[in-house]
């Protein structure tokens, strides 16, 4: 089965500056199922931005190919909506400016009336309404910063939301408070979320499905870790579920150890990344006891 | 008591007691003269019976001044005409070339900034032409145009449109990619991607560049206007100074400076209006 977005045989290589080249990831292969919200954690220099802005548009990959929906992508589009770690808003725009700045370019034809009312209905959505509105970008809190940046992302309904370590420069309290947010917001959408970040509590919190990569050069996708904790969830719900600690425990196992382990090249092509399902609900005592692993991002 | 006023009262304060402290001493400084009425004829002709012509008084400087302000707009013939009148000749001079080197140098700015080619291809024209004082155009200038006045405006146009071309290069070039990236996931074309996010981002040194050009250009235009005479500001210090108005020279450096001092601040204003915090 096709997958809504699927990421085929990509491959980054850069000059090294010494005459060869350096391979940052090769033939990486998933796909994300429309309404998924999955995030890829692994460690710096494993060429996730870089695949975050291949999805983005915003680069072009050494080879391989991104299909939306059965149609390859190139370059950026309202289709792909991007919420980067340092916010982006533009600093000469308020912050209502800001997103009625990208609902006007996605619905070009609307009145200016209902650009405003539809950007103030996604600005209240992340809890900023009133006065706050007409402040410029460096009048706000980092966090407020970045709950404009997702109002405006959401704003335009792409049908892949991008978020580049969107909590990154974010203290621990808002963080949360934002990731509250997200999840709310996002419930009510149905949107298809792609996400990096390096926190695996955020990660187990927010994603249906976590790719874990193998450290660089020639990083890959190395597994698929399903999280098995039903929603609505919540910080403090989620860590009395028995599948927590199962899974926490091998997303800091595979960070720790084995991305060093399975890095490197892998002799006759790259496999696709193996899927993990961890749930000891079913009173499985041993979480890596999991029968066969089911595939669920290849693309063929 | 001075500590409970305002910084900008204290700042006042010191000023005025400098400024009244300079035209005391200039007053004082100056020999007294004897009036017109108790002079022979012959000491009128040689200029007071001095050895030297002495400068004139701060109170002789402002009575003139009054005087000239209280009708600035008077029309007398070719060589009387009121301040307001030779001050609306330069502007409007110095404002004409201004705008044609604006229309020139922000769109080529842009394209130079936008385009490391373009940057390369024209910058060796640039720095070339960009030391040249703007006067040594002027003879070219008079011989092709044949036109003193639009000779003087091309002269406010070359030396007007080089600070404006390179902040406007420079501003565009130096534009955080992260905003071009917003405007290329919003899937803006290049008009509006220019108009929408380089333009705004790019405006605070655009604006610097112009408000250094229209400083350049009101420092060109007495030199411009001494050469090809007629009417200005420029003109009218030279004629002065041939008729040995000496208060009238000290009143029109006075005005030349207040007009540029006008110039400047209205593009302070626009500097302000432009301006963003990161």
């Amino acid at each position: 089965m096709k997958s809504f977005l699927s990421v085929e045989n990509l491959t980054q290589r850069y000059p090294d500056g010494a005459g060869g080249t350096l391979t940052v990831f090769e033939d990486a292969s998933f796909g994300i199922e429309k309404g998924e919200f999955v995030v890829i954690l692994g460690h710096s220099g494993c060429g996730k931005s870089t695949i975050m802005n291949i999805l983005a548009g915003l680069s072009d990959p050494s080879s391989g190919v991104v299909k939306m929906d059965g149609y390859a992508v190139s370059g950026p589009s309202l289709d792909r909506g991007v919420v980067f770690q340092n916010y982006s808003l533009l600093p000469w725009l308020s912050a209502l400016a800001n997103v009625t700045f990208g609902v006007q370019a996605r619905y070009r034809d609307w009145s200016r009336a209902r650009v405003v009312e539809e950007s103030k209905k996604y600005l209240a959505m992340v809890g900023l309404e009133g006065d706050v509105l007409n402040r410029k970008p460096a009048q706000l809190s980092g966090g407020m910063r970045q709950r404009v940046s997702i109002a405006r992302a959401f704003a335009n309904h792409p049908k892949l939301l991008l978020l580049d370590e969107p909590f990154g420069a974010l203290d621990a309290l808002t963080r949360g408070t934002i990731q509250d947010e997200l999840l709310k917001i996002w419930a009510g959408t149905e949107q298809t979320v792609f996400m990096i970040t390096h926190d695996i509590d955020e990660a187990i919190l927010l994603a249906d499905r976590i790719l874990l990569m193998t450290n660089g050069p020639f990083a890959r996708v190395a597994e698929s870790v399903e999280i098995t904790i039903p929603r609505p969830r919540t910080r403090t719900g989620i860590v009395d579920h028995p599948n927590y600690y199962a899974i926490r425990n091998h997303l800091v196992h595979f960070l720790g150890q084995r991305s060093r382990d399975l890095a490197g090249r892998v002799e006759g092509g790259t496999p696709p990344p193996e899927t993990v399902r961890l749930d000891v609900t079913g009173g499985e005592p041993d979480a890596e006891a999991e029968p066969a692993p089911r595939l669920r991002a290849v693309n063929h | 008591m001075l500590t409970s006023l305002s910084l900008n009262q204290r700042a006042a304060i010191l000023s005025v007691v400098l400024l009244a402290i300079g035209l005391l001493v200039w007053e004082a400084a100056i020999p007294a003269q004897k009036a017109a009425g108790e002079l022979t004829e012959y000491e009128r002709l040689i200029g007071g019976a001095a050895q030297k012509a002495g400068i004139p008084p701060p109170s002789e400087v402002i009575a003139k001044a009054w005087a000239e302000l209280s009708n600035p707009f008077y029309d007398a013939g070719p060589n009387d005409k009121g301040i307001g009148i030779q001050i609306g000749y330069s502007l409007f001079r110095v404002l004409t070339g201004y705008l044609l080197a604006a229309l020139v140098a922000v769109p080529l700015g842009f394209l130079i900034g936008m385009s490391p080619v373009a940057y390369r291809a024209l910058n060796p024209f640039i720095q070339v032409l960009r030391p040249i004082s703007p006067l040594a155009w002027m003879p070219l200038a008079l011989f092709v145009i044949q036109d003193s006045q639009m000779s003087a405006i091309f002269v406010i146009f070359v030396c007007s449109i080089w600070p404006m071309l390179l902040n406007t290069a420079f501003g565009v070039a130096g534009v955080r990619q992260d905003w071009v990236n917003v405007a290329r996931t919003h899937e803006l074309g290049a008009l509006r991607t220019a108009f929408t996010v380089i333009l705004p981002a790019a405006a605070p040194t655009i604006v610097t560049g112009m408000r250094i050009s229209i400083g350049i250009a009101w420092l060109v235009i007495v030199a411009a206007e001494m050469l090809v005479g007629g009417t200005g500001i420029g003109y009218y210090v030279w004629n002065e100074w041939n008729n040995l108005d000496l208060t009238s020279v000290i009143f029109s450096i006075l005005m030349i400076g207040i007009v540029g001092m006008a110039l400047d601040a209205a593009f302070g204003q626009l500097q302000r209006a432009v301006a963003y915090a990161e």
